[in-house]
């Protein structure tokens, strides 16, 4: 029996999280090291994953099965596919950057009991949340998903509930109760979404009779499985539900601007960057392959939904007063684009999507971090306690502004070869939509010029004159990050060439072709 | 006709009875009941003979050692398999013994073993003049507050007696989901309900609330009882037997031949009705289906805790069993009958439980609601009607009873200067000092919201996989509506726990002896195990999935 790869990538930061939290009191530093050497540990695994994958080969690779609860139909498989092992490394590559721009957010405040140990839960959570976002990226077996699309849910409901920016504007008392209102926001929307769904995958076994993907997938492709088209509908509106709360689609979003408001920086990082694409990436995994024809039967519905996602968000970001809600409305309108790249039914529009789960993934953890570091420094949330901050730290404003710029998919940056992409994808089938989602675009570059005009540019206010720019720490986090972002911006093509086929796949599932390009028949 | 039948009563009962067989008892089949009951026994014994001083170490140890060796019967049993091929009925038909039976059978008796844990602990109250107390009242006899009350307290007294009186409960328990005929199951019902009207006026500390509680639930559960035999009888009179498989027969049309001394009911439907109607209402009393639900918190929350923790669990388990057998041995040909009504009541206790319990600010009360929450998932396995539908409530039963008996014990655990501090208030910031009772409870609180990979996910998923096989699919989907409703007041305990500051004047956390620390860690092992790696306890429920006839 070969190596269980996959496996390894979960379990690995698993065991990490439990010896995390297993660190004496007393050695709070020992367990940031810990955590941050299994978050590198587990990324040199995840990049091995991705060396070892072969795009040209079968459609899922390094599987593994076995039995597991042979009563409800449940085996433990896992395999990747060129989407689920781009994912998976972008997991592996933002944990360790969480981890270390999180070093000092959860260092205990006051001394509680003897056996209160928060900085070992924060990063044990960090890690056990990796565990399982990895493993639902490689679950090929529906109800494993499953367990672990609801399972992350409770060790990131302890991150957001149970750690918070230092010295907010309020007092601890307020800050405390809107971050618990938060966190059980955001717990109840996908709870809810989560057994909806939990409905739907019951109602999937017992028109399928088992739960692996492959199968059913074969089974629907074939013919052997037929669905009545009301059953089939009812089921992937039931996923879809799930999907589209956790992703999140407008008008099920609004746990999302609270939560990433509430929360610490990193852990916004972790929301939205990472949990949330299982969000994206379980719509084109089992959404179009369970489900086609109920998928084009959606279709109009969803892109609609997506257009307003990504308007509406754009239009809030516009006007909040909040750092980090506006990153929160600004992915929302993000997760407009993909969900439209997603269901545009077309190659680019598909590639577009998953190309910028990772760009997205990428550019917001390089915006949200400097500006959790911004923070940090003010103990203020609002734009408008900042002021002229390039002045006195022009390295954190120039990174700043980077990952302002790759929010609004400047040329040149990452985040614009996706959205071309998922555009020319969605005009080639859809050009109305496609000229409206154009629009947000031009709202992105508004909410961000306007945030580091407001927070960077002008007279340096009083309470920021002192501010030190940013430390080797922050530095180690913020450096690469815009690398990257500039190397995926000139050079995609590691990326596509790997997502590629896959999106090839999922068309043949869903019995799409590209529309042909219509040349006027000459004269 | 009617004079002929009369005639002919007259000639059998004037015949001579020329012997009576002496009755066949198999006592290898009945020997965990036995067991239990001889322990019981034997406890009342050493009540009256041992001294006072160790009484309590006698009791204990002959309760301890009777629970275990039961269970031990009840494995011998299913080794030999009497779970499956050797199904059959014994003691003159009075008591069956198949998979299901002995599957619950050992459900409760290790619900009973853990739940003992929980009765012997005498840490975590004050020792009171010198002397370890437990959580039961010095001497139940004495009126709250009275001088004879304090000299009770004085003279260390403990009521002791709890120790036979749980194992007569256990016994009856034992008998009631595996009755097989309805006086049989009559008597089993009265066995464990009587101990448990008693138990639960023995609280020491609250002792009226306990005493209101105890009437309540006797008033209330005596009313239940009469409509049990009230509707016993009626069954009598439609059938000629009390015996299931007669009943069933009569049912199903097989059997035609008609009692003469019954000539007038016997086959007439509205007695069979009305009468299945009435027992199926006082089981449905037992497991707290809404609307026979209202004894339940004020029961839950009067009862001493280590008697709710184990009555929530070892009822429940031992009301479902027996429901059970009524529904799929005894009215299976009514079942377009009843399965109509059944819907109702599971959609109503689903739904209502799940509900009221959002506005509680008592845990115990909470934990109440829930559990009617969860009668209600459970009746939606038992609608399903199918050999799967069997299986998915008794791995659900004992996945439940495992983690409401550890819930309970955490809440003995939490205490301020009054005894337990059960509200809810008082539980904020207890994640700050005691992170690991706190992180405890929260693993028990997940598991009663079905999160995936503790035992209630996978219970949840048996039933609700069960119930939709069985063509209940509006059922699950409004199961698992309830279950994200029923998810909010449990998150909300976790939020009070670990998100709110710990007030200067809020409870301690007592440190319990290993025996509750046992129970809970029992508990929480069984939440894992049963959550993470489910297969082989599925097997072991859809083995016993088949009931004898």
């Amino acid at each position: 029996m070969s190596f269980p790869l996959l496996t390894a990538t979960a379990v690995l930061p698993a065991i990490g999280a439990v010896a995390t939290a297993a660190v004496p009191a007393a050695k709070r530093d020992a367990a940031k090291w810990l955590a941050l050497l299994v978050s590198l540990a587990t990324l040199v695994l995840a990049v091995v994953v991705l060396v070892r994958f072969d795009p040209d080969g079968a459609r899922y690779q390094l599987t593994e099965s076995h039995a597991w609860i042979k009563d409800f139909g449940v085996r433990y498989e896992l395999g990747v596919d060129g989407i689920g092992a781009v994912l998976v490394a972008l997991t592996a590559l933002l944990i360790p950057f969480i981890v270390l721009a999180g070093w000092h957010d959860a260092d205990p405040m006051e001394t509680g009991s003897r056996r209160w140990r928060p900085t070992q839960g924060f990063f044990a959570l960090i890690l056990a949340v990796e565990a399982m976002v990895i493993l639902s990226f490689e679950a090929t077996d529906v109800f494993l998903f499953y367990i672990f699309f609801e399972a992350m849910l409770i060790p990131m409901y302890f991150l957001i509930g149970g750690f918070g920016d230092r010295a907010h504007e309020h007092g601890e008392e307020v800050a405390s109760t809107q971050r618990s209102y938060a966190a059980v926001k955001f717990l109840l929307y996908n709870l809810v979404g989560g057994l909806i769904m939990l409905a739907a995958v019951i109602g999937l076994y017992v028109v399928a009779g088992n739960f692996s993907l492959q199968e059913i997938a074969e089974a629907r492709a074939n013919g052997s499985l037929d669905m009545a088209t009301d059953t089939e509908r009812w089921l992937f509106l039931g996923f879809f539900f799930a999907f589209a709360v956790k992703a999140p689609l407008w008008p099920l979003h609004t746990w999302l601007p609270n939560a990433m408001g509430e929360a610490t920086a990193p852990v916004a990082v972790l929301i939205t960057a990472v949990v949330d694409k299982v969000g994206t990436f379980a719509m084109l995994r089992f959404c179009l392959q369970l489900f086609p024809e109920a998928s084009k039967w959606a279709t109009p519905v969803i892109l609609v939904l997506a257009l307003i996602s990504i308007i509406y968000g754009a239009l809030l970001a516009v006007g909040q007063r909040d750092i980090k809600r506006l990153v929160a409305y600004a992915s929302i309108s993000h997760f407009g684009f993909i969900i439209l790249g997603i269901f545009a039914m077309t190659s680019q529009g598909q590639s577009g999507a998953t190309l910028y789960m990772v760009n997205h993934g990428i550019s917001t953890a390089a915006l949200m971090l400097v500006a959790g570091f911004l923070i940090s420094r003010r103990g203020s949330r609002l734009i408008a306690d900042y002021g002229g901050v390039q002045k006195v730290a022009p390295v954190l404003a120039g990174t700043f502004l980077i990952g302002g710029l790759a929010t609004l998919s400047l040329p040149g940056l990452a985040p614009f070869v996706s959205e071309f992409l998922v555009l020319v994808g969605t005009f080639a089938r859809y050009p109305a939509i496609g000229i409206i989602a154009t629009f947000g675009i031009v709202l992105a570059a508004l909410y961000t010029l306007v945030l580091y005009q407001r927070t960077m540019t002008g007279p340096v206010k009083t309470e920021v004159a002192k501010m030190p720019d940013l430390r080797a720490r922050e530095l180690v986090v913020v450096a690469p990050l815009v690398v990257l972002l500039i190397f995926l911006g000139v050079y995609p093509k590691p990326v596509t060439d790997i997502v590629n086929p896959a999106v090839q796949q999922t068309m043949s599932d869903v019995q799409k072709k590209d529309p042909q390009p219509e040349v006027e028949a000459a004269k | 006709m009617s004079a002929v039948a009369v005639h002919s009563l007259w000639t059998t009962a004037a015949d001579p009875i020329s012997k009576i067989d002496a009755p066949k008892f198999e006592y290898g089949q009945m020997s965990p009941t036995l067991i239990v009951v001889g322990a019981a026994i034997v406890g009342v014994l050493v009540e009256a003979f041992v001294p006072r001083k160790f009484r309590y170490y006698a009791q204990v140890f002959v309760s301890a050692v009777a629970l275990a060796a039961a269970f031990a019967a009840v494995v011998a049993l299913a080794a030999d398999g009497y779970g499956t091929t050797k199904a059959r009925i014994a003691a003159m038909g009075a008591i069956a013994v198949d998979g299901p039976a002995l599957f619950l059978q050992g459900t409760i008796l290790l619900a009973g073993l853990v739940g003992l844990f929980t009765f012997a602990e005498r840490r975590l109250d004050p020792a009171a003049h010198g002397n370890r107390v437990d959580s039961f009242a010095a001497q139940a006899a004495s009126v709250p507050g009275s001088d004879s009350e304090k000299a009770a307290v004085k003279a260390g007294f403990t009521t002791t007696e709890v120790f036979p009186l749980l194992l007569f409960a256990v016994a009856g328990m034992l008998i009631f989901p595996a009755a097989n005929d309805l006086l049989t199951l009559f008597v089993a019902l009265e066995v464990f309900s009587l101990p448990l009207y008693l138990m639960c006026a023995l609280a020491r500390r609250k002792r009226l609330m306990s005493q209101e509680a105890a009437v309540k639930y006797f008033l209330l559960g005596a009313f239940a009882s009469a409509f049990t035999l009230f509707g016993i009888a009626l069954l009598y009179g439609y059938a000629g037997s009390v015996t299931y498989a007669k009943i069933a027969q009569v049912v199903d049309g097989t059997v035609t031949t008609v009692d003469p001394a019954l000539v007038d009911t016997m086959g007439n439907d509205a007695l069979l009705l009305i009468g299945a109607a009435m027992i199926v209402m006082g089981l449905l009393f037992k497991v707290g289906a809404v609307p026979f639900h209202m004894w339940t918190p004020d029961v839950y929350q009067g009862a001493p805790t280590p008697v709710t923790g184990f009555m929530a669990a070892a009822t429940k388990v031992a009301a479902f069993g027996a429901l059970l057998r009524i529904l799929y041995v005894v009215l299976p040909g009514l079942r377009w009958d009843w399965r109509p009504v059944m819907w109702g009541v599971a959609v109503v206790t689903m739904l209502g439980g799940a509900i009221v319990a959002i506005t509680q600010t008592d845990i115990k009360r909470m934990l109440a609601y829930s559990s009617i929450a969860h009668a209600g998932f459970i009746l939606a396995g038992v609608i399903a009607t199918t050999p799967d539908g069997v299986s998915s409530v008794l791995f659900y039963l004992a996945a439940y009873s495992f983690v409401t008996i550890g819930a309970f014990a955490v809440v003995t655990l939490v205490r301020d200067a009054g005894g337990e501090a059960t509200h809810l208030s008082k539980w904020a910031g207890l994640g700050r000092r005691s992170p690991l009772v706190a992180a405890v409870f929260a693993v028990f609180l997940l598991a009663f919201a079905g999160i995936p990979l503790t035992s209630g996910f996978a219970g949840k998923f048996a039933v609700f996989k069960a119930a939709a096989e069985g063509g209940a699919a509006p059922l699950v989907v409004i199961g698992v509506i309830s279950s994200a409703i029923a998810a909010f007041f449990y998150i909300r305990v976790i939020v009070l726990m670990f998100f709110s500051e710990p007030s200067p004047e809020g409870p301690t956390v007592a440190v319990p002896s290993p025996l509750t620390t046992t129970a809970i860690g029992v508990g929480v092992a069984v939440t894992l195990v049963l959550g993470v790696a489910p297969q082989y306890f599925l097997d072991l429920a859809s083995q016993a999935g088949v009931f004898v006839r």
